[in-house]
């Protein structure tokens, strides 16, 4: 299905600053952790918006404030024009229903004192309206089966399953409610890749079924590449470059993109001692004190004075088709992900 | 020997291979759990080789044995409610199994260490990384406090944690999931061990960080001929620095081979059909090839060859007979009844 019509999500100037603190009895707030820093797009029906980026870039964070998991420093979030505000309850259930999440960590997401049948099946616990009781154990056991799962094992503990496993149950958990926007915080990345292919199917399938729009954070860029429309480049709490998938992945013209690409890992062993690669240079900056005007300058091999002075907009500049925040943006080719 | 507070006359001294013996080797190793619905054999019959300075992938279907072998090696796994029924693991020729929990306690984390798949719950929330670092100094080489400190904040550095010196007093959650690995990979070398199970250590990590992890883990490989068990998904990571790979499903190995060998053309159908799941650019738009059916039951498995009931070339006798695992070649094996017509593209 094509993306369509109004904006189902807007972000607009999303940030998120942890303080930083010292000391072990008195703590004194020495800084602020700027995990993100500004962060705006739309998502509309049907899209799915792919984010990658570093660890540590506030992939996660941004997940959880659109989840209303953590509370916004400053900016705003509207699901089909509404305001979430995290201090209203009703707002917040009626939202909650429509935007669910599937967690990276699937060892540490799931209660292991319940279940997997209660695990899927709890959110119908708060949100009653969408399974009647004596509905739940059948709903549940499509759930298991859409996600590959024997529904037989409704009764076992997370523990008895694998990591692989464990995330799918995850993902029929975040399905239950039918919400109109899911994000996947890395949830293929604990799979092998024939089940990853299944779970990447089963997403496109209820995709074009029911028209839901994804976030879809992951580090794999083949996959990424695969499942979005639109992919977003996170470095150090800030998006540097968005686009069509064929933009970003074609061409890239920030140099973090080009170095993201061309570190993809290839399918194939033959020619590996030769391959051609921008190893990036230094460490990553600390999200506490990040540089002067352009963040990634530190390891930029393109770096000019103005990069230190002057921050460069997420904006499209001459020479490239979408929007990239880099004062030399340009495209170039690179290795690409298969 | 590294760590010379160990008591190592256990094991023969000399590095690399004793006679034809591998540093590490799995030998028919069988796990299985009591569960209140019946016995679960994870582990089937597991057998693969590593030797010093090597690298070996073990890739499988989520669920088939991978990390309970790895497990079973660290000596980590709950008995009850698991059991080893049968087989062997010998590190430099003698069989860990035989050893006491002392002995075993004695070569865990420092001859043999292990990258857990799970970071964030291998890390105690209740403590600073700094001190969980440092903790494996105290402990393990009777360092003071400030030197073990140092140690910690210098670990930190070369997995390549930003500003570690401040961050030392951090706790786990104050870190990002990639983080929160590369802290458990700085615990897991500090002690520079000889044989390193890294369960899918890169799998949080953003590519250009997963390749500097790599890197860093060859590095370490080749400073001290270290050898790495390497446990993951990502056929990427795999192609870059395997020499070999084993593929594990339903607790069995299907087939061991050299790296260039298996990319090339696999031997086994379930292999060949992990090799085409792998989404390509000329995919998009389309739904990907994905392995048809369920992972099988633990508690009840298939008879005959455990994946037949999902295997495209499946004959007859696949459903009565096991398969052996057959020896293609002096490094290469396949445990499927049909592998030279797999190989050479007439299955089916
Ligand atoms: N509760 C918290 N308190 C302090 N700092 C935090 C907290 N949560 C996250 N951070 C910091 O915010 C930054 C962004 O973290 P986040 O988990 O969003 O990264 P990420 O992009 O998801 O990384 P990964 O790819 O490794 O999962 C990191 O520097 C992290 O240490
Ligand atoms: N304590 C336990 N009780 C019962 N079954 C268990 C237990 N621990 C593991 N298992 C089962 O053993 C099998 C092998 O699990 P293991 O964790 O080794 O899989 P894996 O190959 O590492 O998978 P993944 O790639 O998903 O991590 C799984 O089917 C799991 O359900
Ligand atoms: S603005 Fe300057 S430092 Fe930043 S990416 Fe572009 S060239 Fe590099
Ligand atoms: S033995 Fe038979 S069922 Fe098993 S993998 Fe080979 S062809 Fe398929
Ligand atoms: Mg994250
Ligand atoms: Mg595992």
């Amino acid at each position: 299905m094509a993306p369509q019509g109004d904006p189902i999500l807007e972000v607009r100037d999303l940030v998120k600053h942890f303080p930083l603190t010292q000391g072990i009895v008195m703590k004194r707030q020495i800084g602020a952790i700027k995990a993100v820093d500004g962060v705006s797009f739309d998502l509309r029906r049907g899209e799915t918006l792919g984010v990658v980026g570093e660890s540590g870039c506030g992939k996660s964070t941004l997940a959880k404030l659109l989840m209303a998991l953590e509370k916004p420093t400053s900016g705003s979030v509207k699901v089909n024009g509404e305001l979430v505000d995290v201090h209203k309850g009703s707002n917040l259930k009626r939202f909650r229903r429509n935007i669910q999440m599937v967690m990276q960590d699937p060892y540490t997401s799931l209660n292991p004192r319940m279940t997997v049948g209660d695990i899927i099946g709890e959110p119908y616990e708060i949100h009653t309206e969408v399974a009647p009781k004596g509905d739940r154990r059948k709903k549940v056991q499509d759930l298991l089966e859409v996600v590959g799962l024997n529904p037989d094992h409704i009764n076992r503990y997370p523990h008895q399953f694998s990591g692989g496993q464990r995330q799918r149950i995850g993902i029929a958990r975040g399905l239950a409610l039918q919400p109109e926007i899911i994000i996947c915080d890395e949830p293929v990345s604990a799979l092998d890749v024939s089940i990853q292919a299944q779970v990447i199917n089963l997403l496109e399938r209820l995709q074009s079924e029911f028209g839901l729009a994804y976030i879809f954070i992951a580090h794999d860029l083949s996959v990424v590449r695969h499942i979005s429309d639109r992919v977003a480049v996170m470095y150090l709490g800030k998006i540097v470059e968005i686009g069509k998938d064929t933009e970003i992945y074609d061409k890239p013209s920030h140099p973090y993109t080009q170095a993201l690409l061309s570190a993809v890992p290839v399918p194939d062993p033959e020619g590996r001692e030769t391959r051609e690669r921008i190893i990036l240079q230094g460490d990553p900056p600390s999200p506490a004190n990040p540089p002067s005007g352009c963040r990634f300058r530190t390891r930029c091999w393109k770096a000019q004075e103005i990069c230190a002075v002057e921050e460069p907009l997420l904006q499209i500049r001459p020479g490239t088709d979408h929007e990239s925040a880099c004062h030399f943006a340009e495209v170039h080719d690179v290795v690409h992900a298969s | 020997m590294k760590n010379p507070s160990v008591d190592t006359h256990l094991l023969p001294a000399d590095s690399g291979t004793i006679g034809t013996e591998p540093l590490l080797a799995v030998d028919n190793l069988h796990v299985e759990f009591s569960t209140r619905q019946g016995v679960a054999r994870a582990v089937n019959g597991v057998s693969y080789a590593l030797n010093a300075g090597e690298t070996l992938a073990v890739l499988g279907e989520s669920g088939s044995g991978k990390s309970v072998t790895a497990q079973a090696i660290m000596g980590i796994l709950d008995m009850p409610p698991a059991r080893i029924p049968k087989g062997e693991i010998r590190f430099r020729g003698t069989d860990l199994l035989q050893l006491s929990e002392a002995q075993r306690s004695q070569i865990r984390g420092q001859q043999i260490a292990m990258i857990f798949q799970d970071a964030l719950s291998a890390l105690n929330p209740v403590f600073t990384v700094g001190w969980q670092i440092a903790e494996m100094f105290r402990v393990h080489k009777g360092m003071s406090k400030k030197a073990a400190y140092a140690k910690a904040v210098e670990l930190m550095d070369r997995v390549r944690i930003p500003a570690a010196k401040q961050r030392v007093n951090d706790y786990p959650h104050q870190f990002s999931g990639g983080m929160r690995q590369r802290i458990m990979i700085a615990m897991s070398i500090a002690l520079d061990p000889e044989v390193l199970i890294a369960d899918e250590p890169t799998t949080a990590l953003d590519v250009t960080v997963q390749a500097q992890i790599m890197e860093l883990l060859a590095e370490l490989q080749r400073e001290s001929n270290m050898g790495l068990i390497l446990i993951t998904h990502d056929l990427g990571v795999v192609a870059d620095v395997a020499d070999k790979i084993a593929v594990m499903y339903g607790g069995r190995i299907v087939e061991n081979a050299p790296v260039h060998d298996i990319y090339r053309n696999a031997a086994h159908p379930y292999t060949k059909g992990l090799l085409e799941s792998i989404p390509r650019v000329d995919m998009k738009g389309q739904e990907l090839y994905a392995i048809k059916g369920l992972p099988p039951n633990l508690l009840d498995m298939p008879t005959g060859c455990a994946f037949h009931p999902r295997c495209p070339f499946r004959q007859d006798d696949c459903v009565t007979d096991v398969p052996a695992l057959h020896e293609i070649s002096g490094t290469r094996s396949s445990a499927c009844h049909y592998w030279r017509e797999v190989l050479d593209g007439t299955a089916g």
